[in-house]
């Protein structure tokens, strides 16, 4: 009996803390002794899974890192950064809960972004809602930068960048007077038509003529139709967009069906792992990618773009894709953030993050008014000899681009 | 549109070309609906999960790559393979809901695809995958049609497999159970047949059609734990069109749609393609139903 009601009393002394606890958290930042943490909701599990991992390790790297260099400086303290993860199951909804539980539970006030632009989508409204900021590293779209959020930064490329490149290298390859033919084969979801946009933008910019336009269901698991096109109009360009499910179908169709293309422009090659599948198949293949380990940037936490990679192979036994290079960066940029507001006041640090002028390993990152990176352009691989190289933008290329692909019958 | 229809006109091959890529990827539909119409016409049930037990066969058809076993051989270890996984899913869940109303089956399976959904994305990982065969590309009539011939091993799969399948139900012992059970399964009983055992076969066989089709789209296409539906999808498709006892229909219909879906995607755009499988669906299944009520009024 007395034991029951010494219980009952320690559940009500827990719950007045906890209600206590509660409204202070939304108030301020959540610092625990001399941590303090950032919140994400990432895809652990669902279809995002993979991503979402790459993801979690560019964060944990970044935090990992920077503790080791000393935290970051606050008002004259040295502060370590910790995370509080949750799992969103890849689901929208479940990325909206889990901001406002982060937010209201956790007492967190500073969120690093999930993983794709749908669940960036679906949290930025919430983050806006309760005036903490949120940088992000994995939605491009360009939508999510037209609502006039003030507290979502981003330090990727937005979506309509990622293959102007191949447009822009197109271009160059364009003898005098020659109409360029392009054609289009873009997943009918919001990343793809982005990207879609910015192709036609620049395509009709340049005087450009689009031959096909197709827009490929998501659940499309045949291109078969596309590609009978592409034989006959015989393009100059191919452009494919739909994730990795698109370009793994792309640069398996194209070889089986020897279809012969001068120029072929994916997007996720890397996340389709082209290469170690398809080996000679991907050859000439370029890839939208928002950064390269060959790249020339650099800082001092990380080193140079290399030197993130090979600390990332050695810590995780993979080379890092662009996803994970980016997630690390969104740490950088609130770690400098935190130390330039001198307090963990969420609209001082928003205004510090609107501020914001770093180089990185990953690129420079400078906010625009809606919170984009105008700093960094995007980048463009070729698959030369089994290997990814830089091809594009040429200030930053690593190997010039190899045009036309040779037919099929000539390989 | 128009001006794709123009292009067909242009360059007649391109329709051959078109209708023969289609026939390929058809012959994968009439496969996983030979094992549908099965479970639908034993069974009762509609099979929701069909399209995950494809995807399966394609993963075991992987896993089995990676530990050595060459490509073409995967196709009858993920028949086998999926046999068993089909078996204890029917002794696990498909038992329960045999003989009960329909919208419980379609429950039941409906979540099975969801558990399968998720175990294969946590098992396998959610990357797109693909196995590469080392086979090469039949190039015909002065490269007016170019197929890859893995496409058409699983063809020439799908048509053998429709004959041994059509022979099994004839004179194979179990095959006549099953076809007694799907006529009149309390009658069966009486005479002896262990029904809940035709049952479980007539299931795991189900599996096994299934996973032959999932190591064939591994190979000649690419497979990820959500590319379920479509498969679903056509093979219910295909078996409305053919009904549940012909088994030569099933590879009518799979073919036909094949073919026709490719086309249409061509004419009317990618984006169209699979609207246009669901609108001929809805078409056929309108058709069907006022034939029957013709009939019926007739019989009358």
């Amino acid at each position: 009996m007395i034991l029951l009601k010494v219980l009952r009393g320690v559940a009500v002394a827990l719950m007045g803390f906890g209600i206590l606890w509660g409204v202070s958290g939304t108030a301020s930042a959540k610092v625990e002794g001399n941590t303090v943490y950032l919140g994400a909701a990432i895809s652990l599990t669902g279809k995002y899974s993979t991503n979402g991992a790459h993801t979690r390790r560019g964060y944990d790297l970044a935090v990992e890192k920077i503790n080791a260099a000393g935290g970051v400086t606050v008002d004259g303290q040295a502060y370590e950064l910790g995370i509080i993860y949750y799992d969103d199951e890849s689901t929208p909804a479940r990325g909206a809960q889990l901001a406002e539980r982060l937010i209201q539970q956790d007492g967190v006030t500073f969120i690093l972004g999930p993983y794709s632009s749908g669940l960036t989508r679906a949290m930025a409204p919430i983050t806006e809602k309760y005036g903490v900021p949120m940088v992000e590293a994995n939605g491009a779209s360009i939508s999510l930068f037209q609502e006039g959020y003030k507290y979502l930064f981003a330090v990727l490329s937005t979506t309509e960048q990622y293959l102007q490149g191949a447009i822009a290298l197109a271009a160059e390859t364009a003898e005098d007077g020659q109409v360029l033919r392009v054609a289009l084969a873009m997943e009918n979801d919001p990343f793809s038509q982005d990207v879609r946009a910015g192709v036609i933008a620049d395509a009709e910019r340049l005087g450009m003529r689009i031959v096909i336009d197709d827009k490929l269901p998501p659940e499309l698991n045949d291109m078969s139709a596309t590609m009978a096109k592409v034989r006959a109009l015989k393009p100059d360009l191919l452009v494919v967009s739909g994730h990795a499910k698109g370009a793994a179908l792309a640069i398996r169709q194209i070889a089986d069906s020897r279809i012969d293309v001068p120029m072929l422009a994916l997007t996720h090659c890397d996340a389709a792992q082209v290469i170690e599948k398809f080996a000679e198949k991907a050859e000439f293949a370029l890839c939208a990618s928002q950064w390269a380990p060959g790249l020339s940037y650099s800082d001092d936490l990380f080193g140079s773009a290399r030197d993130f990679a090979d600390l990332f192979e050695a810590t995780f036994d993979y080379a890092p894709p662009y996803q994970s290079a980016e997630s690390a960066a969104a740490v950088m940029v609130f770690a400098d953030a935190f130390e330039r507001a001198g307090s963990f006041d969420p609209a001082a640090v928003r205004d510090a993050l609107a501020a914001t002028d770093l180089m990185t390993f990953y690129g420079g990152i400078n906010f625009d008014e809606a919170g984009r990176n105008v700093a960094k352009p995007m980048v463009l691989f070729q698959v030369q000899d089994g290997e990814y190289r830089v091809v594009y933008p040429s200030d930053t290329a690593e190997a010039p681009f190899a045009h036309p692909t040779p037919r099929w019958s000539e390989r | 549109m128009l001006e794709n229809l123009q292009l067909l006109f242009d360059y007649p091959a391109l329709g051959a070309d078109l209708i023969a890529n289609g026939l390929m990827i058809g012959a994968i539909f009439a496969l996983a609906a030979f094992g549908m119409a099965l479970v639908w016409g034993v069974l009762g049930i509609i099979n929701i999960a069909q399209g995950e037990l494809v995807m399966l066969g394609g993963f075991v058809a992987l896993t089995a790559a990676g530990l050595g076993v060459p490509p073409l051989m995967t196709i009858p270890l993920a028949a086998l393979v999926l046999f068993m996984i089909g078996w204890g899913l029917y002794r696990l869940v498909i038992f329960r809901v045999v003989d009960r109303d329909l919208f419980v089956s379609l429950l039941a399976t409906f979540g099975l695809s969801i558990i399968l959904q998720q175990l294969s994305n946590e098992v396998f990982g959610a990357d797109v995958r693909t196995l590469e065969t080392g086979l090469g590309t039949l190039i015909l009539f002065d490269s007016q049609i170019v197929l890859a011939e893995i496409k058409l091993v699983s063809f020439v799969t799908a048509l053998v497999v429709g004959l041994a399948l059509w022979a099994f139900l004839k004179r194979a012992r179990l095959g006549q159970a099953i076809r007694a059970t799907s006529q009149n399964a309390r009658a069966a009983r009486i005479l002896g047949i262990d029904t809940d055992r035709v049952y479980a076969a007539t299931y795991a066989l189900n599996a096994a059609l299934c996973g032959a089709a999932g190591s064939l789209v591994v190979m000649a296409w690419t497979i990820h734990p959500y590319i379920g539906l479509p498969y679903t999808v056509r093979s219910f498709l295909v078996v409305i069109v053919a009904g549940l006892g012909n088994i030569a229909a099933v590879i009518a219909a799979g073919l036909g749609l094949g073919a026709l879906e490719n086309v249409a995607g061509f004419v009317l755009g990618a984006e169209y393609q699979i609207a246009f499988v669901f609108s001929l669906m809805v078409i056929i299944l309108v058709v069907r139903n006022l034939l029957l009520r013709r009939k019926r009024e007739y019989l009358k």
